[in-house]
């Protein structure tokens, strides 16, 4: 038991402190400062500022631009990033396709694929969810049956994140509908958005943005060799993939941030003259917000310094949960610092109104999302209840 | 960084909670112990001695152990997993605390080695009726003449004060030109002037009313100086052990919870079928292991000689809101034999909610942490204050 970092990731994280905070670039920065959407240009060009000094993808095989660093150093790589404003690695490039493709893909593959995906030259999207598969994701329906050299998909996806910037997706076909378990008959493909027979349909969010698309399948030619692994493999591959998603999910250097912001807007509203800040209620919903956060960053050390024998924590699942709910906690605070101010959400030009409380009320409704997605926090508990429980 | 046990702390786990099993594996053992005065078994105390468990955290020239604070959260640990009813928080870490903090080395020497073993059961008679968790005193004061110093005033609940061979006492300096401010004193079993009757708490220990009536009492350290940042260190000491302590208690609710659901049948069913019950129990789990790593980490800032009472109140609210969403649940889905005396959970429950209230419960934390919240920007756990 020790409380200090050792010397050596006492200057890891200095130097990973100097970089994003000096080697990003301040605009891009300042937009996610002031919680504001990135264009696709800022997204990629932070990506690649990262890939150059080798810190976009350091959880990879080595071989493939990973630094084989320890937990921790992820750990303390991610916190760092997200405290210095900096947009973390596109997740269906860098956390999701590129490890699958790593650990399943064939060497042409691997060849093809991975480099760009690094270097976000290739934007992907995630083609997993569908109207009538959500939580019960292995009920998917949409279909590739083999033609020749090629797989035709058809079928429809939903919630698809980004998927307007998309060039490629990576999707969870049916592949042998007579399989006896639904899980044994899917597959994992890959093909860029602009395959003849795609169509991208926006969804609009309760914020008023656009972040999610349904995407239309109709007789998409496939190239056999765009299958990932082996066929009627891909629900292993999802489960990998998956696992993988949940980590770094918590987004606690994220929520600090915003906590941190959130105690300087509680100084700028004031109440009777004074900053509503010292108002005790709203002083005591701060630090014990301030708390629940340093329960979990703490629960987030002990299970990454556990996991390091490559079995995750049991505790792990407590992450994504809390880290979730944190989230909205504090975006629900930020909304009610802003109180009325909260109402001029669309507000531009001549408004009064401080930006940070321009974005509060959109960013709380937007922020719904993150206990659904990522598998839902009732999921979370699920896997809590069975595999820690045993109930 | 490191949040693992090395070998000898889980030996040393191991070794205590081989003992506390022994004592109280069986929980009608606690019932019957805890039923007649002194509401502890002095056997079981007297091994706890043996294994040099009542000395861990005292200087070796002191008659202890030299041990560090992860020992003792071992030892408060095992003690809360069997809710083990010998007073190990109350009179070593805290009595024996203040004794080590404020004494001359002639006084360590006497009474820790008495403490540790197991020969002068210590306690600590802080709290005042009619005030709240504070680290001074003002009802109680304190009166020299010549070179005899007196006590005035009373005390109360002082756990284990009816049995205890040696009271550790706070008192108001008074008279003019004095320094002022709260003074620790030892006070003697069989004092003059010194009277008090004991009473059963709730969670099966002991309590009473202390009073001193020009009580003599003897100035623990040199001078009367103010020892209130002294007794507030202590405090915080104590508030990290019984954070522990809460941990072992809530450890053991919880997993009989998980298996109660796991065998009760109703409706034809094993109640674990009912995901209204088991998404509860998850939630049960998600705040015993917040409040796990931020106990460690309290342990961890004491260790490293960091900011331990900040990090104490840390530990306290976050073990505060812990200990009541599961000691509540874990009646809950027991239904009925979870409110009877024969079975363990309620005991739990009715532990942690002393435990709550000894030392500043989690609404006391969070009105200090709130006043200081605007301070700091972001709390860094790795960083100042925290690191020393
Ligand atoms: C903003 C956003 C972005 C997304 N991005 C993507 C993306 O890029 N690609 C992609 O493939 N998907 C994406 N998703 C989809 C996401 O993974 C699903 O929304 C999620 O899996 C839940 O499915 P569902 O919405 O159909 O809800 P349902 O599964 O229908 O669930 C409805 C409610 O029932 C609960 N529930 C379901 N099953 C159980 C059960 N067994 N026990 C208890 N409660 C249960 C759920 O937790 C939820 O509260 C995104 C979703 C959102 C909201």
């Amino acid at each position: 038991m020790r409380l200090q970092l050792s010397p050596e990731l006492e200057a890891f994280r200095e130097e990973m402190r100097t970089f994003f905070t000096t080697q990003v670039s301040r605009e891009i920065r300042d937009t996610i400062a002031a919680r504001r959407d990135l264009s696709k240009e800022q997204y990629v060009e932070a990506m690649r500022t990262l890939n150059a000094a080798g810190l976009a993808v350091p959880h990879w095989p080595v071989e493939w631009g990973g630094r084989g660093w320890t937990p921790l150093q992820m750990h303390i790589w991610r916190e760092e990033m997200q405290l210095a404003c900096v947009p973390e690695p596109l997740p269906f490039n860098a956390s999701m396709i590129g490890p699958v493709i790593a650990a399943f893909g064939d060497q042409e593959q691997k060849e093809r694929f991975l480099p760009r995906t690094a270097n976000i030259d290739i934007w992907w999207c995630q083609g997993f969810s569908e109207p009538d598969a959500g939580s019960d994701l292995a009920s998917l329906r949409t279909t590739a049956v083999r033609d020749g050299d090629d797989w035709v998909v058809n079928g429809q996806k939903t919630w698809t994140t980004l998927g307007q910037h998309a060039d490629w997706i990576f999707c969870l076909v049916r592949t042998d509908p007579t399989a006896e378990k639904k899980q044994r008959g899917i597959s994992l493909l890959v093909f860029p958005m602009d395959s003849a027979g795609v169509t991208l349909r926006p969804i609009q969010l309760i914020d008023g943005g656009h972040e999610v698309n349904e995407v239309f399948f109709e007789d998409v030619r496939v190239p056999a060799e765009n299958l990932i692994g082996e066929e009627n493999r891909g629900w292993d591959y999802a489960k990998f993939l998956l696992g993988n998603e949940r980590v770094g999910i918590a987004r606690i250097g994220s929520s600090k941030r915003l906590l941190a912001q959130a105690k300087a807007y509680a100084q700028e509203v004031t109440v009777g003259g004074r900053p509503l800040a010292e108002e005790p209620r709203m002083a005591d919903r701060i630090a014990e917000l301030e708390n629940e956060l340093l329960a979990l960053e703490l629960t987030a050390l002990r299970v990454v310094a556990h996991s390091a024998d490559g079995k995750p924590h049991p505790a792990s699942s407590v992450l994504k949960l809390r880290g979730s709910e944190l989230q909205q906690d504090i975006t629900e605070l930020v909304v009610d610092i802003a109180g009325p101010l909260s109402l001029s959400s669309f507000a531009d030009g001549g408004s009064e109104v401080p930006d940070w409380a321009r974005v509060a009320t959109p960013e709380y409704l937007n922020y719904r999302k993150v206990s659904i997605y990522g598998g839902s926090n009732e999921v979370q508990r699920t896997i809590i209840a069975g595999t820690i429980l045993g109930l | 960084m490191d949040f693992t046990f090395d070998s000898e702390q889980n030996d040393l786990r191991e070794a205590v909670r081989g003992l506390l099993d022994r004592a109280y594996g069986d929980s009608e053992q606690r019932r019957r112990v805890t039923a007649i005065d002194p509401g502890f078994d002095e056997k079981t105390w007297s091994r706890l001695a043996e294994m040099g468990l009542l000395g861990l955290p005292f200087a070796e020239e002191h008659g202890g152990m030299g041990a560090g604070p992860f020992e003792v959260a071992i030892v408060a640990e095992e003690i809360g997993r069997v809710l083990a009813p010998e007073p190990y928080v109350e009179a070593v870490v805290l009595a024996g605390g203040l004794v080590a903090a404020a004494g001359t080395d002639a006084q360590r020497a006497e009474v820790l080695a008495g403490i540790a073993e197991g020969t002068t059961l210590a306690a600590a008679a802080h709290a005042e009726p009619g005030t709240r968790w504070s680290p001074s005193a003002a009802a109680v004061t304190a009166t020299q003449d010549g070179g005899a110093w007196t006590l005035t005033g009373v005390k109360e609940p002082v756990l284990n004060g009816a049995r205890a061979d040696v009271l550790v006492v706070s008192a108001r300096l008074t008279g003019d030109g004095g320094p002022g401010g709260t003074a620790l004193f030892l006070v003697r079993g069989d004092a003059a002037g010194l009277s008090r009757t004991g009473y059963r708490t709730h969670d099966g220990g002991r309590a009473a009313t202390v009073r001193f009536d020009g009580a003599p009492a003897e100035l623990l350290g040199e001078d009367a100086a103010d020892r209130t940042a002294e007794i507030e260190r202590v405090l915080a000491t104590a508030r990290i052990a019984y954070a522990h302590e809460a941990i072992g208690s809530m450890d053991t609710a919880l997993r009989t919870t998980a298996e109660y659901l796991k065998t009760r049948k109703q409706f034809g069913v094993t109640l674990n079928r009912f995901q209204a019950l088991t998404f509860r129990a998850a939630d049960m789990y998600v705040s015993l292991e917040l409040a796990r790593s931020t106990a460690l980490w309290a342990s961890m800032v004491a260790d490293a000689g960091g900011d331990v009472v900040s990090a104490a109140d840390r530990a306290r609210l976050q073990t505060s809101r812990a200990g009541r969403h599961i000691g509540k649940e874990a009646i809950q889905l027991h239904g009925g034999i979870g409110v009877t005396a024969e079975y363990t959970v309620g005991h739990h429950t009715s532990r942690l909610t002393a435990i709550d209230h000894v030392l500043g419960d989690g609404d006391w934390a969070l009105s200090r942490l709130a006043a200081d919240v605007i301070g700091h920007e972001t709390v860094d756990p790795l960083g100042a204050p925290y690191t020393g």
